[in-house]
């Protein structure tokens, strides 16, 4: 009761009630292209794209922008963008390019904060776009606007062009010798993950991205075998999970991007169990 | 004008070329067999009129307003993962992409012809199967129906009856026969069942030491078709 009663209480705070609508719409997103990027082996570019994210960050703060997403926006799609294409043509190159960039975005942006300190708490500012502590608790209507605006838009552009990505993920040179602008989805598919990370580096920290955007995928594909179930399960058990893990979070005081992560390992776990036993 | 020509073009990896000096024609409603060794290029060559690769030297050129979305292909190999999971109908309507253009969702009419395709392949008992749990011949024919599906003016196959059962391969030579003679689709076909070629094909391109383009009964005359007979053939090669 007691649990229930603090819940009531603490949504009747509207930036709760804000963080609750921005990481719901975050984990749909994430969860529909984690499909994809899981299946076009990709699972890293989450973790590559937040590094870059993050050290865009650290730029525009050194630069004192009043607005830190004019700069980290559109330096993680062109990241993104980069990315994708390497990735294209020989599998290792863009294996390696992913590390290249995550580390070194990393390091850079470590390093100027560090040269060029903004506040007098730079390790607790670092952690906290690393592992997202409260900034999720701190939105302004603005940023829930902008968020939930970018969320419809990649969810219809995701609905509009699902059967286009079907065929571009389960064969590339196929769509393209039939006479499918292969190039164009995957540079949709890459613009719009950049988005999704940068929106997600609030809600769960840049090191934990990767975990919304391939958990639900994986966890999914343990149990559904039609690209359209494995889809739609993994966007409902994202949502479920990340609603879940944020509750959880506010009544125990725990982090939230950690908890998310948590609650998603966990029905990892119990989607790998049934997928074991019906093999069996 | 003719819906393919191929002029002087020469294929190769990394600068090393394979074959050299490829002229020919395809006209509409033509059914082209390309015969030659293993490693002699024939998917290279494939490829580059998918417009995969692009050719070292010379030009394809695609006439007769034939567009890329016409085409349906089969590929020898797909790099399809192994864990992916998709059904079987996922996949054959997935051929239908060329018809949709812009449009999100299939209509109707993609959807029977999808249906009809899985039928005509006997796939439609395997419909909700995953791909993934499939045996080489199904395989095969679920990408054969999807190829099926993405035709509307040029069918290319490569390796088509690999790994099909004798029934299967049987019904599909036929199929193919009814597709170029009824709906006047081009085929072109790569094979190593030569008696086949010979049976259905209109005209042979033989790649390899000494190449060869003509109909199929210039090539039983001439010394690439007699010498490649001579090993592959049916009792010579004979009659057809
Ligand atoms: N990706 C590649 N890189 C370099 N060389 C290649 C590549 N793919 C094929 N080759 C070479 O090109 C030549 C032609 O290959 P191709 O696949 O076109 O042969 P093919 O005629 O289709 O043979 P098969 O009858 O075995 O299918 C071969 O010698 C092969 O080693
Ligand atoms: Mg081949």
């Amino acid at each position: 009761m007691n649990a229930f009663e603090k819940l009531t209480l603490y949504l009747q705070y509207p930036f709760v009630r804000y963080a609750l609508i921005v990481g719901v719409l975050i984990a749909l997103c994430s969860s529909l292209l984690g499909v994809t990027l899981v299946l076009k082996r990709f699972s890293f570019i989450g973790d590559g794209l937040s590094h870059v994210a993050f050290g865009a960050m650290a730029v525009a703060s050194v630069l004192r922008l009043s607005d830190n997403m004019a700069l980290v926006l559109p330096v993680t799609v062109l990241c993104a963008v980069l990315l994708l294409r390497t990735g294209q043509n020989a599998q290792i190159r863009g294996d390696a390019s992913v590390a290249m960039i995550s580390v070194g975005a990393l390091a850079v942006g470590y390093l100027l904060m560090n040269l060029y300190p903004t506040s007098a708490n730079i390790s607790g500012d670092v952690c906290s776009t690393l592992f997202g502590s409260t900034s999720i608790l701190t939105l302004t209507p603005l940023e829930v606007w902008l968020c939930v605006i970018l969320s419809i838009l990649s969810v219809a552009a995701f609905v509009c062009f699902y059967h286009k990505i079907f065929a571009v993920t389960f064969d590339e040179s196929f769509a393209r010798a039939t006479g499918t602008n292969a190039g164009f989805y995957n540079l949709l598919i890459a613009v719009m993950i950049a988005v999704i990370i940068v929106l997600a580096m609030n809600l769960v920290g840049s090191l934990l991205i990767s975990a919304l955007v391939i958990f639900p995928a994986l966890s999914a594909m343990r149990i559904f075998r039609s690209f359209r179930a494995v889809t739609i399960c993994s966007a409902c058990l994202s949502v479920c999970c990340t609603l879940a893990g944020m509750l959880i979070a506010v009544v125990a005081a725990t982090p939230v991007g950690s908890t998310i992560v948590a609650a998603d390992i966990a029905a990892f776990a119990g989607f790998s169990a049934v997928g074991m036993l019906r093999n069996r | 004008m003719a819906q393919l020509a191929c002029q002087d073009v020469s294929l190769g990896y990394e600068g090393r070329e394979i074959v050299g000096g490829l002229t020919f024609t395809v006209n509409a409603g033509d059914y082209l067999c390309i015969v030659g060794e293993n490693g002699s290029g024939k998917s290279t060559l494939m490829k580059t009129i998918l417009g995969l690769r692009s050719p070292m030297r010379g030009e394809i050129v695609m006439g007769d307003g034939l567009r890329a979305n016409e085409i349906g292909y089969l590929p020898q190999q797909t790099a399809v993962q192994r864990d992916f999971p998709a059904s079987v109908r996922e996949i054959v309507l997935s051929g239908c992409q060329g018809r949709c253009g812009l449009r999100p969702f299939y209509n109707r009419d993609e959807r029977r012809l999808a249906a009809d395709n899985m039928e005509k392949l006997g796939l439609t008992p395997l419909a909700r199967r995953c791909y993934r749990d499939l045996s080489g011949g199904q395989t095969q024919r679920v990408l054969l129906a999807r190829a099926l599906c993405a035709t509307q003016k040029l069918l290319l196959l490569d390796e088509p009856v690999s790994g099909l059962d004798p029934k299967v391969t049987a019904e599909l030579y036929r199929l193919i026969a009814d597709l170029n003679a009824r709906d006047g689709i081009t085929v072109i076909m790569i094979s190593h069942d030569i008696s086949a070629a010979l049976r259905y094909a209109t005209h042979i391109l033989h790649i390899g030491e000494r190449a060869f383009f003509g109909t199929r009964d210039e090539y039983r005359e001439s010394g690439p078709g007699r010498e490649y007979l001579r090993f592959h053939g049916p009792k010579g090669g004979a009659k057809p």
